[in-house]
């Protein structure tokens, strides 16, 4: 079994998300080990990139902060060799197409392998331009996350077909941000997905409480969490980590 | 390779979210592009509303003046709205129109595409929203006006370098966020497939009519053609339909700003390597991580980091040039063209203008150019007035 898989092998997964570099390299650091000491079953860290589409405001936000901070690909790669030395919890980077691209793929992937990253989420790279990544992912065996949004419909038994992994359920439309109401067509996209494939799937975009969390893992294998917690960070700057930490422990146990 | 490919560049780099709309949009004009009904209703409102054809100027005094190559401009400024932009929108809102949608969103830099857009809403009463940066609201404050009194609501964007870059973020944002009665029209040949495409062929008209219009002149073929070049549409609708006649000269004019030798640039093809953006791979400005780069022009129009995919491509062929043009080089061509020829033109058009300058006096007198004259300068007149000191404020 590989890392990735143990993930889910052990009850509903709670997949924290935090901005590396936010609001320094050495927070990040501590917010990792602090974050899997308290339960995070695979920590998605952002690698910041200066157009992020995808997200709303918080997650926005976040990256320039580390951006300013001045976390680059590189010091990032070095932060997670000290952290493998202590820490084997596990990884995914979630960044753009481009960071990734002008890095050289191939760099990138083979330090991935060397640092322990499991898996890369990558929201500017659908189905139709995997190749871009997934040969350099497969040569030094980082997973290549697939994901499916409230628009796939057809599309969803296509890409669950070649996902590894597991799979990264868009819960709304729109970008990434705390909501009140989840979409409520996930469990159907859960549904379809399983029919094709027997694969984790994670629902992220939106979630924020508890409740929310509890409600999700009634269908799916785990939540990913980003906005809410960026937003902790940013409330309390250096001094964040307790207050992470209290917030990972609750989300875990509201999960279980 | 994926879709919409013009040598390694272009493809569709877009969320999931939005795959399901960009292959929607693209089975649409795959249709409606041979759609003789389409097409004849699309021909009318250039005609009739946009007043096309545009005129294919002969220059006699900025000729006379350079003393080299026969200089002829074409008037995309005269066209309703005052720029090239409204050939694209037309047929955007149009396809949109035919294919259901009710909104129309679209990004806008110099506010040139965000009025043409408000316009042909305003025509074929659809909903309305802009996305401008707020750089751009402040230099452009006439057209934020123009798009409200055309019943469109203008966002000003404060993320970012709050330039054309992203405003293009905040709107595909809002198009994740609701597609299904909403189409982008984005305002460039640029983004992820069928854009490219699309805007190059509603803007390939300019392209087609200049080569009628020169056969029908001169009897023959321009030696070259100049256009200015941001995500490059008013460049690529000249340039298209002279690509296989290989003695044109292509040339795109690119905005150096300060000068591709300081920070304060926006010279794409300069200064830019190969990476991935806005939903397509092309060149951009960047740093060694891929990080794109804040750019600098006076023209909020050219204001981009990137530029379209076919024109990566034409460079590496070594089909297309790609040169240069400061902003003092721009502004004094600006001042030129409106005293020698009594045509004031966009700031973006004047870097076209002014690379002209510098090479029509090397041609001979039996050479002849064209010069797409992408816009009209009337939105910038205030800046300009700063530029040169002056306190004159919209
Ligand atoms: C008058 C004019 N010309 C040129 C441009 C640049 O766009 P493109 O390179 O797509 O023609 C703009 C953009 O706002 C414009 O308003």
């Amino acid at each position: 079994m590989n890392k990735l898989q143990q993930v889910f092998a052990s009850g509903k997964a709670f997949i924290p998300f935090i901005t590396a570099g936010d609001p320094s390299l050495e927070i990040t650091e501590q917010l990792v080990l602090q974050m899997a000491a308290a339960g995070a079953d695979l920590i998605e860290l952002g690698i910041p990139f200066s157009d992020p589409v995808a997200e709303g405001q918080a997650i926005q936000d976040a990256d320039s902060r580390a951006l300013s901070g001045g976390a680059t690909t590189d010091k990032i790669f070095a932060m997670l060799g000290r952290i493998r030395k202590v820490c084997q919890v596990p990884i995914a980077f979630m960044t753009y197409v481009n960071p990734i691209f002008t890095y050289g793929t191939d760099g990138f992937m083979k330090n991935c392998q060397e640092v322990g990253i499991d898996a890369v989420i990558v929201p500017d790279l659908p189905f139709e331009e995997k190749d871009e990544l997934r040969p350099f992912c497969l040569k030094y065996d980082v997973n290549l996350i697939s994901m499916i949004a409230p628009t796939s419909n057809k599309r969803i038994r296509m890409i669950a077909n070649e996902a590894q992994g597991f799979i990264y359920c868009v819960s709304s439309m729109g970008v990434t941000g705390v909501r009140r109401e989840i979409g409520n067509n996930v469990e159907q996209m859960i549904k379809l997905v399983k029919e094709v494939k027997d694969i984790p799937c994670a629902v992220g975009f939106g979630i924020s409480t508890p409740e929310q969390a509890a409600k999700m893992v009634e269908f799916s294998d785990g939540v990913i969490v980003g906005s809410a917690i960026v937003k902790i960070v940013e409330q309390y700057g250096v001094n964040c980590v307790p207050y992470v930490v209290k917030y990972v422990c609750m989300m875990k146990k509201a999960i279980k | 390779m994926s879709k919409g490919r013009f040598g390694i560049y272009g493809g569709q780099y877009i969320p999931e979210t939005l795959m399901n709309a960009v292959i929607e949009l693209e089975e649409a004009y795959d249709y409606f592009k041979n759609d003789q009904k389409f097409i004849e209703e699309l021909d009318d409102l250039r005609k009739n509303y946009a007043g096309r054809p545009s005129l294919l100027y002969y220059a006699k005094n900025m000729t006379k003046d350079l003393g080299g190559a026969k200089i002829y401009l074409k008037r995309e400024d005269l066209n309703h709205t005052g720029s090239h932009k409204i050939n694209n929108v037309l047929g955007q809102v149009l396809l949109a129109k035919r294919m259901g949608k009710t909104r129309v969103i679209a990004e806008t830099g110099a506010g040139q595409h965000g009025v043409a857009t408000a316009t042909v809403a305003a025509l074929m009463g659809m909903e309305c929203e802009i996305y401008m940066g707020k750089e751009d609201t402040d230099r452009q404050a006439l057209n934020v006006f123009r798009m409200e009194l055309l019943g469109a609501k203008v966002h000003t964007v404060t993320s970012g370098t709050q330039t054309l870059k992203d405003a293009v973020n905040e709107t595909m944002r809002e198009w994740t966020k609701r597609v299904k009665d909403t189409h982008y029209v984005l305002g460039s040949v640029m983004g992820a497939h069928p854009f490219p495409i699309i805007v190059r062929d509603f803007q390939s008209v300019i392209g087609c009519e200049v080569k009628q219009q020169m056969l029908e002149k001169e009897g023959r073929l321009p030696d070259v053609l100049l256009a200015c070049v941001g995500g490059g549409s008013n460049a690529m609708g000249l340039f298209y339909n002279f690509i296989d006649d290989a003695n044109v000269r292509l040339i795109g004019c690119e905005a150096a700003g300060y000068g591709v030798d300081t920070e304060k640039t926006a010279a794409t093809m300069a200064i830019g390597s190969v990476g991935i953006f806005h939903g397509m791979k092309s060149y951009f400005c960047q740093d060694q991580f891929g990080q794109i780069a804040p750019v600098y022009s006076i023209s909020a129009g050219l204001d981009y980091p990137g530029v379209g995919p076919e024109h990566a491509n034409l460079r590496d062929l070594g089909r297309a040039e790609y040169v240069p043009v400061t902003d003092d080089e721009a502004v004094e061509a600006f001042e030129y063209l409106a005293r020698i020829e009594g045509i004031i033109p966009a700031i973006e058009s004047a870097h076209a203008v002014a690379y002209a300058r510098k090479i029509a006096p090397k041609m001979s007198q039996d050479q002849q150019m064209v010069i797409c004259l992408s816009g009209r300068g009337d939105k910038d007149v205030a800046a300009i007035a700063r530029y040169r000191g002056g306190q004159i404020y919209e």
